[in-house]
């Protein structure tokens, strides 16, 4: 089948895309983009969490031909002009990167968190990111690097921006 | 040149971005924005992938293998199996026993028997479906004391790895001066590493007939020899270059794709890409070593330990991998982080038809910790004493005699780790009737209302050594060069360590700022073409890495200061170097690196190695076989839902001594990940078998933590200098990872009075009502303060 679809901005028509193909393998295979990683392949890791207009989705669950229209942002269009987005800042700070498989999808589902709930409690976002599965952090800095975020946010609101 | 005085001429910890502060990842950008590349992300234009054919049988005779069928689908350029491996047709990290490719018996499900090349990954895995493998099922061993029994036939050397005897003082002379003493059984169930990132890498044929092998791992030389034996090509046709690694823990140290992609490369002339599904992955790897363990401890009334006797078994699978070792290891702080006089410990590890099992974080000695900690909780309730005051009774300290007869050197702060988790104010109390359901035991989905919820508390002690031991040969090589771009200085590290989470690679730019003051240090792709750094493993890599990398840095800095010299007409020796500028011995700037170098470089290569070591001898197991020792305890608290039998650890408290702790952040972010692998293994994580086969390889069952699942971790770093390594630092990867398991596995028993005598706990070992009233244990006495 033929699937048009937005990529970070950019508009894409790609041919030749087979029916049970994964929106995952869409992104890494068809477009290039190789920043949504791909752990479990049956959504219970979230390494390949993206948004398909507006939503969280792990994109391993999504087949490719329902982003028909769809506007979907990856890791990789967090940031306005190849920057480094605020959350993905904070990620650094805060010690939150070990051997990084998990954060692109860590990444976005955080951003993903922020923006429906800018101040978040603990439990909110142990809750909201226990989809996100990490095995080298113990998630201490993880947790750390959201409140971080949030802060800094609070501090200049306007930065943190919303759910694409 | 040697290395001198490095410390006194380098202001530690004083330049920017230096050793001792949390200096950013060089890797960290391309992580978060999602443009690192790991092994799974590689790419080269036409290149075909590559799938692989496992055996569904954890036992059988191969009798035939037809591949005909498969050959002809459009779309597939190959299929291979074992009669196409060039060299050697087997391979192993020491002992070559495992086939490239499975011929005349497959050992364990998941063994590779063919693989494919095709020009999609579905186009091969459809052609792996039509491969006749003509199979004749035998009954395989899984139980490791039938396999130690010698009463089956068809294991390696009989079922038997290797057996570890330690003796120390007189077992059985001690017994009788023993007024208490408590025998337990503990078993351990089968850890996954459960790395994110899968085996994977890419294969590019050359055009010299070798191959380039772009790949994650944790040791790329040891994987080049294999690799090359197995192709039959000279090492220096065959190139590896590390590639992104998405945590490895252990479990990246065995080959995985190597050989396989590199075959399918050199037969088809196109680079090829394999990359493990998730459920692939759990048969690619090794796992930790479900284990046995038989303790006896015998003590006098004031709590005082008179002797140890251990029994260990580890199942170690079909193939050696590193069982000989791991045992080895299992075995040598079996003991514990105890002094005692008299101690008799044997190890096995087996041979079985489970899968093979190798490295994982802690090397054994996660085993034998939870073992002869929950033994020493055994032996406190026996005699009404706090499990903390009989621990810190008993605790080693510098100078004493470990099993093996190595005296214990460098620091041994034990008393100090245990104080701070002995004076550290407990969590406060949870009101689960009223509080929020997601703290609860179960979360939201499986609780009461809280009326079945007990707390309890438990402690537990490691000890292990850091470095290869035993009179391993051990050394790591590093490249430093000094250039000027724009006219700046500019620093460049050439290191094959594989950086695999740990930050090995802020390591190396943080050495370089502090010893030469080079502000801007470029990491150069770990790769083959310099001498070998040595595992990422046994928490060794930072120290070996951090001495080759101060090494190289001096050489550098020798050969500019004597440069300068010349020019200036002045000794060298009263010249210094703050990465931009010469300086001479009043301090005063004299001489720009940057007009002493014009367009030339320095560099240097310098290997590292620790001091020697030994082996411990057969017989009676002594010998000076470790470099270094480190050490860690846990606090854990728990509350146990004991209607529905689950658990919400509620705070994990840990101290642990680091020598010198070279990048907080990052030593914070070792210890974490380490006790949160513990308490996977403690209450959820268990690779389960039914007659050999994996019943739960994938994320849907085979469960690791969340972050809803990981408490609160308050710690406590020490950093008492060790005397014989780089700036004093010690090893920090794996200690955490050993007390951590026991600490809750305490905490449960405290909480329920339950023996629980197997890790990880299950529902239905905590549900009081329906287990073992028959196995309530004596409580143990309250500490006095």
């Amino acid at each position: 089948m033929k699937v048009n679809v937005t990529v970070n901005g950019v508009d894409h028509s790609v041919d030749h895309v087979w029916a049970l193909e994964s929106l995952l393998d869409f992104l890494r295979e068809r477009i290039g983009l190789r920043g949504t990683k791909n752990a479990c392949e049956q959504g219970e890791c979230g390494s390949c969490s993206v948004y398909v207009d507006g939503v969280l989705v792990c994109s391993c669950l999504v087949a490719a031909g329902q982003v028909e229209g769809c506007s979907v942002v990856t890791v990789e269009g967090l940031a306005p002009d190849r920057g480094v987005h605020p959350v993905q800042q904070a990620f650094l700070d805060a010690g939150a990167v070990q051997c990084g498989f998990c954060t692109p999808g860590m990444v976005v589902a955080a951003h993903c968190l922020l923006a429906d709930d800018p101040v978040p409690d603990d439990l909110t976002v142990r809750e909201q990111l226990s989809g996100n599965l990490c095995r080298c952090t113990g998630y201490q800095k993880i947790l750390d690097a959201v409140y971080l975020a949030a802060e800094r946010a609070g501090a200049a609101p306007s930065r943190q921006g919303s759910r694409p | 040149m040697t290395v001198t005085d490095t410390a006194t001429r380098s202001s530690a910890s004083a330049a920017a971005d230096g050793v001792g502060v949390s200096a950013p990842r060089p890797d960290g950008v391309p992580k978060v924005d999602g443009s690192f590349v790991y092994s799974s992300d590689e790419y080269h234009d036409g290149s075909l992938w590559g799938v692989t054919l496992r055996s569904p049988h954890p036992r059988a005779r191969i009798l035939a293998i037809d591949t005909s069928q498969a050959a002809g689908v459009d779309g597939v350029r190959c299929v291979l199996t074992h009669e196409d491996v060039p060299g050697s047709k087997l391979f192993g990290m020491n002992t070559y026993d495992q086939p490239v490719l499975a011929f005349d018996e497959v050992r364990y499900q998941g063994e590779p028997v063919a693989v494919v090349a095709a020009t999609h990954p579905e186009i091969a895995r459809r052609a792996c479906e039509l491969i006749v493998v003509d199979y004749e099922e035998l009954v395989p061993v899984t139980n490791p004391e039938i396999a130690l029994s010698g009463q089956v036939e068809g294991l390696p050397q009989g079922g038997l790895v290797r057996h570890v005897r330690i003796r120390h003082g007189d077992v059985d002379e001690a017994r009788a001066t023993a007024e208490v003493t408590v025998k337990g059984r503990y078993e351990m169930g089968t850890q996954d590493p459960a790395f994110l990132g899968p085996e994977s890498g890419l294969a590019v044929p050359l055009g010299d007939g070798g191959v380039e092998l772009y790949v994650s791992t944790q040791d790329l030389h040891r994987d080049q020899r294999q690799v090359a034996d197995c192709l039959d090509l000279p090492l220096d046709r065959v190139r590896l270059v590390l590639s992104g690694v998405g945590g490895a823990f252990g479990g990246k140290e065995d080959l995985n794709v190597h050989i396989h992609a590199c075959m399918l490369a050199l037969s088809t002339g196109r680079p090829v890409r394999m990359v493990y599904g998730r459920e692939e992955s759990f048969f690619g790897h090794v796992h930790r070593h479900p284990a046995i363990a038989d303790v006896e401890l015998g003590a006098t009334r004031s709590g005082r330990l008179v002797f140890t006797r251990v029994r260990l078994v580890l199942d170690g699978g079909a193939y050696t991998s590193t069982s000989q070792v791991v045992i080895a290891n299992g075995c040598y702080f079996a003991a514990g982080a105890y002094d005692v006089d008299n101690v008799e410990i044997d190890g096995y590890a087996t041979y079985t038809n489970n899968p093979p099992c190798g490295a994982m974080r802690g090397f054994g000695a996660v085993q034998s910790c939870y073992a002869i900690e929950s033994a020493m909780d055994r032996l406190a309730a026996a005699l009404g004493m706090h499990p903390l005051e009989l621990r810190m009774r008993n605790a080693i300290s510098e100078g004493d005699l470990l099993p093996t007869g190595q005296p214990v050197d460098g620091p041994a702060p034990v008393q100090e780790i245990l104080s701070y988790l002995r004076d550290l104010p407990l969590p406060a109390d949870s009101d689960h009737t009223t509080g929020d359901m997601r703290a609860r035991p179960g979360g939201v989905g499986n609780v009461t209302r809280g009326e079945g919820i007990r707390r309890g508390v438990g402690y537990a002690l490691g000890m292990k050594a850091i470095g290869f031991s035993g009179g391993k040969d051990d050394t790591c090589t590093a490249r430093v060069t000094v250039w000027i771009r724009d006219g700046e200085p500019v620093a460049e590290v050439h290191c094959a360590a594989p950086e695999i989470g740990q930050g090995v690679v802020t390591l190396q730019a943080q050495i370089v700022r502090t010893e030469l003051g080079v502000r801007t240090v470029e990491l150069r792709d770990s790769d083959t073409d310099i001498a070998e750094s040595g595992a990422s493993s046994a928490s060794r890599q930072s120290w070996m890495t951090a001495g080759a990398v101060v090494g190289a840095c001096a050489l550098v800095r020798d050969e500019i200061l004597e440069r300068a010299a010349a020019v200036l007409g002045s000794p060298a020796a009263g010249l210094s170097l703050d990465g931009t500028e010469i300086h001479d011995c009043d301090g005063r700037p004299v001489l720009s690196v940057a007009e002493l170098l014009g367009p030339e470089s320095v560099s240097h290569a310098y290997t590292y190695s620790h001091r020697v070591t030994e082996p411990v001898d057969p017989e009676r197991g002594q010998g000076d076989a470790h470099i270094a020792f480190a050490y860690a305890a846990h606090r854990a608290t728990v509350d146990v839902d004991v209607d529905l039998g689950l658990v919400r650890v509620v705070e994990m408290a840990t101290a642990q001594d680091v020598g010198t702790a070279m990048n907080p952040l990052a030593v914070e972010g070792q210890i974490e990940g380490g006790t949160v692998q513990g308490l996977g293994l403690a209450v959820m994580e268990e690779l389960q078998f039914s007659d050999g086969r994996i019943v739960n390889p994938s994320f849907t069952d085979y469960l690791i933590p969340t972050m809803l699942d990981v408490p609160p971790m308050p710690m406590k770093i020490f950093e008492f200098p060790h005397p014989d390594s780089p700036y004093g630092l010690n090893g920090v990867g794996e200690p955490p990872n050993l007390s951590s398991t026991p600490a809750i596995l305490n905490a449960l028993r405290d909480a329920t009075g339950l023996e629980l005598p197997r890790a990880p706990v299950r529902p239905s070992d905590l549900v009081i009502e329906l287990g073992g009233r028959a196995n309530r244990r004596a409580s143990a006495r309250p500490l006095q303060a």
